[in-house]
């Protein structure tokens, strides 16, 4: 077929290669979507991250309004931009969500995670594990003669950092509740 | 209104109160209760399908041919599941149709119980949204909110589940006025402070091409109206999708025919060549950009779509604009016009003037013969004997579809149906009981391939019971000439599995389910047998033996950019290269 008269070269307009403007680079967003409390609905989530190919890293759901029937979900996630805009209309454009916060992007947030640590040992092990928790501030809310259970509230890079320590003082089991997060200052989601 | 009565006899008032003249549906043990309180009125009309794919099929059809939603109603179980590619197809097209099922009773739900299904759990990803009713209370309430959720914003399929015992049981029937105000109300209009960066963009481009889609027939006949007044003014050409056929119409000056994979040569160099590309309701489907990194590389790019999530999903944008089409146009317009219809003329006559040159490429030509029947030339007999008449078409999926696509001309929206995201076989026999349905006194043409049409053929036993005439015109290559077609360019020439063995003789079988069977194999013999299927009063199976081994062109190839196509059979050797293999 005969040649294109088109001049090569790219316009930094056009975007045709997924990964100019769109970068490559990967982000972690934390998302609050409220959602009507009906059943099926964390399935629907959870259906379009696994069905689409998005990351879940962690996830919690609890209704928070009775009344109302809304639920919270709060979903870590990471992906390009482009990827996390696409996660925000998809949940966006679900019947029973109601509204999609971007935490990360919208400013300032707390977050917070709440674990659970068994610790098992014996001697010098126990004590290290039981001043460290003291300094995490981990209460103990069990304990036997060779075990304790810590109970640590934190970002989760300080229950990761708890979780680093405690591996070599024998960390035996961990659960974790997943990320809860709210914006910082007066407004509300 | 509100009043007491069963579950069963609320599904039939609700359906009434929004306006429900058809039902396309198959009974079962779970929807008796239904079924019979269909028996004792006579304001809607079911129509027995032979298959729950074909209802849902045909209320595709219904829907895309009216703008109305259409309505399918199944048993539980195998019911539910046989209508699962139906609504998948509706999903992927943005077709309204609300599926009522069946459902084992709630004391019974997770027993495993006889044609239990998880349907709420198999159709949530194929679903716009659906529920499963447990209270009579809500089952009203919960149809009223199926029907504005299926034809608000971006249309879609959506599925009710409705156990037994809850049809049996009374409850409180509340009209639609009386339903629960949905939080769902997809935004309509569009950003004005974009449309005026569109208009702005509109005033300078040198080299402009509208893009259209789906999103502009489902906005309804306004939309297409006004866009046919926009493009008129301003002077642009403009393509469109498979999906969007018909809301241009075929014969209007500045048609470039339809873009995208097996799209015209002018259409797909037009939209690789343009500096500013305006799509109005298309989503930048692969069928449609070919290789990303090279689509459209020196273009701006503006993007009108009621779905958020169509925006910048796979190709960037530089003004996107969540809206209704229809919306939009009119403020695009008004803008337009009130800055002074400014556009640069200079430019845009250099433009047509390339565009010119690329229609002299004739891109549709093929090698006619005198002895078989080119299918490109049943389609060009096609069209000029029923261009004239009040025509609907649907399609089945393959190289007939595409073929159609480029040889049949549109002049209306909801005029052509056809499967475009799924590409679903066996679709166009159904759609088109559901087309002939709404439109009894129409002429209603299916354009098959002879191994699509196999797929859903046992509706042809519908057409007959209800006297619906459809005409079934398949072009029987005794192959799966798309497969067949893949295999010789990608795969050495080795056939496998794509030929159509042990074919039936499809006028006895026409004969066999009481309708008209016609062949024709030479070329001679091709109008008269046209007309004789168009006169026949009844549903015809035309069988036209056509030429095996014809290719479809032009050819984007997979994985290529638009200027790469293929024209003909000459140019196609080692066109597709590893990578492009991998992609279907
Ligand atoms: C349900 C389904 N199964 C498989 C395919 C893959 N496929 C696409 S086209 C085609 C061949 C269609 O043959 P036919 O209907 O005779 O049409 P032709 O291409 O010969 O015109 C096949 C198998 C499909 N699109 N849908
Ligand atoms: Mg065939």
């Amino acid at each position: 077929m005969t040649a294109l008269n088109i001049k090569k070269g790219s316009s930094k307009h056009s975007a045709y290669d997924l990964r100019t403007p769109f970068s490559d680079h990967e982000e972690t967003h934390t998302l609050a979507v409220l959602v009507d409390n009906e059943s099926g609905v964390l399935a629907r989530v959870i259906g379009l991250f696994s069905g689409r190919g998005y990351n879940i890293d962690s996830l919690t759901v609890a209704e928070v309004d009775h009344e109302g029937h809304r639920s919270r979900i709060t979903i870590v996630t990471t992906g390009t931009p482009q990827v996390i805009n696409q996660i925000k209309a998809q949940l966006g454009r679900m019947v029973p969500v109601h509204d999609v916060h971007d935490l990360t992007a919208e400013g300032a947030s707390v977050e917070r995670e709440l674990a659970l640590f068994k610790v098992a040992g014996k001697g010098e092990a126990r004590v290290e594990a039981l001043r460290l928790a003291d300094i995490f501030r981990a209460n103990v809310v069990d304990s036997t003669l060779e075990s304790f259970v810590f109970e640590i509230t934190g970002t989760p890079q300080k229950i990761d950092a708890f979780a680093e320590l405690m591996y070599p003082l024998g960390l035996i089991e961990l659960a974790r509740t997943g990320v809860a997060a709210l914006a910082r200052g007066g407004g509300g989601a | 209104m509100t009043r007491a009565m069963t579950g069963a006899k609320m599904v039939v008032q609700a359906l009434k109160d929004q306006g429900v003249d058809t039902v396309f549906g198959y009974p079962g043990g779970a929807v008796l209760p239904i079924y019979d309180e269909i028996f004792q009125q006579n304001d809607i009309r079911h129509i027995l399908v032979r298959h729950e794919q074909g209802a849902a099929h045909a209320a595709e059809g219904y829907a895309r041919s009216t703008g109305k939603p259409g309505v399918v109603l199944v048993t539980s179980g195998p019911g539910a599941t046989n209508a699962v590619t139906g609504i998948t197809d509706a999903l992927m097209d943005s077709i309204p149709i609300i599926v009522l099922s069946g459902q084992v009773p709630t004391f019974m739900i997770g027993t495993d119980g006889f044609q239990e299904a998880d349907t709420v759990g198999i159709t949530r990803p194929c679903t716009k949204h659906n529920w499963l009713v447990k209270d009579t209370e809500r089952l009203a309430d919960t149809i009223h909110q199926a029907f504005h959720v299926a034809t608000s914003g971006r249309p879609g399929p959506v599925l009710v589940d409705i156990p037994k015992d809850v049809q049996f049981a009374t409850g409180t029937y509340a009209a639609p006025e009386a339903a629960r105000t949905s939080h769902y109300q997809p935004r309509v209009k569009g950003d004005i402070d974009a449309i005026t960066r569109l208009v702005e963009m509109m005033e300078t481009a040198e080299r402009p091409v509208f893009y259209t889609g789906g999103g502009v027939i489902n906005a309804g006949p306004g939309a297409s109206q006004l866009l046919r007044e926009l493009v008129d003014a301003s002077g642009f050409p403009i393509t469109s999708t498979l999906m969007g056929l018909g809301a241009y119409p075929a014969s209007g000056g500045n048609w470039l025919g339809m873009l995208g994979m097996h799209g015209l040569y002018e259409a797909n160099l037009a939209m690789h060549g343009c500096d500013l590309m305006i799509n109005l309701g298309a989503r930048f489907d692969d069928r449609i950009t070919g290789r990303i990194a090279d689509f459209a590389p020196h273009s701006r790019k503006v993007h009108v779509d009621i779905d958020p999530s169509s925006l910048n999903k796979v190709v960037h944008t530089d003004v996107p604009i969540v809206g209704d089409v229809g919306h939009v146009l009119e403020d695009v317009l008004r803008v337009w016009k009130s800055r002074g219809r400014k556009i640069n003329r200079e430019a845009l006559s250099r433009w047509w003037a390339q565009i010119e040159e690329w229609r002299k490429v004739d891109c549709l030509k093929f090698a006619p013969s005198a002895r078989t029947i080119k299918p490109q030339h049943a389609l060009q007999r096609l069209e000029a004997l029923t261009r004239d008449r009040d025509r609907f078409i649907t399609t089945e999926v393959g190289q007939h579809q595409m073929w159609a696509a480029q040889y049949l001309g549109f002049e209306a929206p909801n005029r052509w149906m056809t499967s475009g995201g799924l590409g679903t076989m066996g679709y166009g026999m159904p759609a088109s009981v559901g087309v002939q349905v709404a439109h009894p006194d129409s002429l209603v043409i299916n354009v098959a391939g002879e191994a699509s049409w196999l797929m859903n053929m046992q509706e042809l036993g519908t057409a007959v019971q209800y006297r619906l005439p459809v005409k079934q015109f398949i072009l029987n290559n005794e192959r799966l000439g798309m497969v067949r077609q893949w295999q010789e360019l990608l795969h050495g020439e080795r056939y496998s599995q794509s030929w159509s063995e042990a074919l039936p003789d499809f006028v006895k079988l026409a004969e066999a389910f009481g309708a008209k069977g016609l062949t024709v194999s030479d070329p001679a013999d091709l109008d008269d047998a046209i007309m004789e299927m168009i006169d026949h009063d009844g549903p015809v199976v035309f069988d036209c033996l056509v030429e095996k081994h014809e290719n479809c062109f032009p050819m984007i190839p997979s994985g290529e950019p638009h200027n790469r196509m293929i024209l003909s059979e000459d140019t196609t050797s080692d066109t597709i290269g590893a990578s492009g293999a991998v992609l279907v």
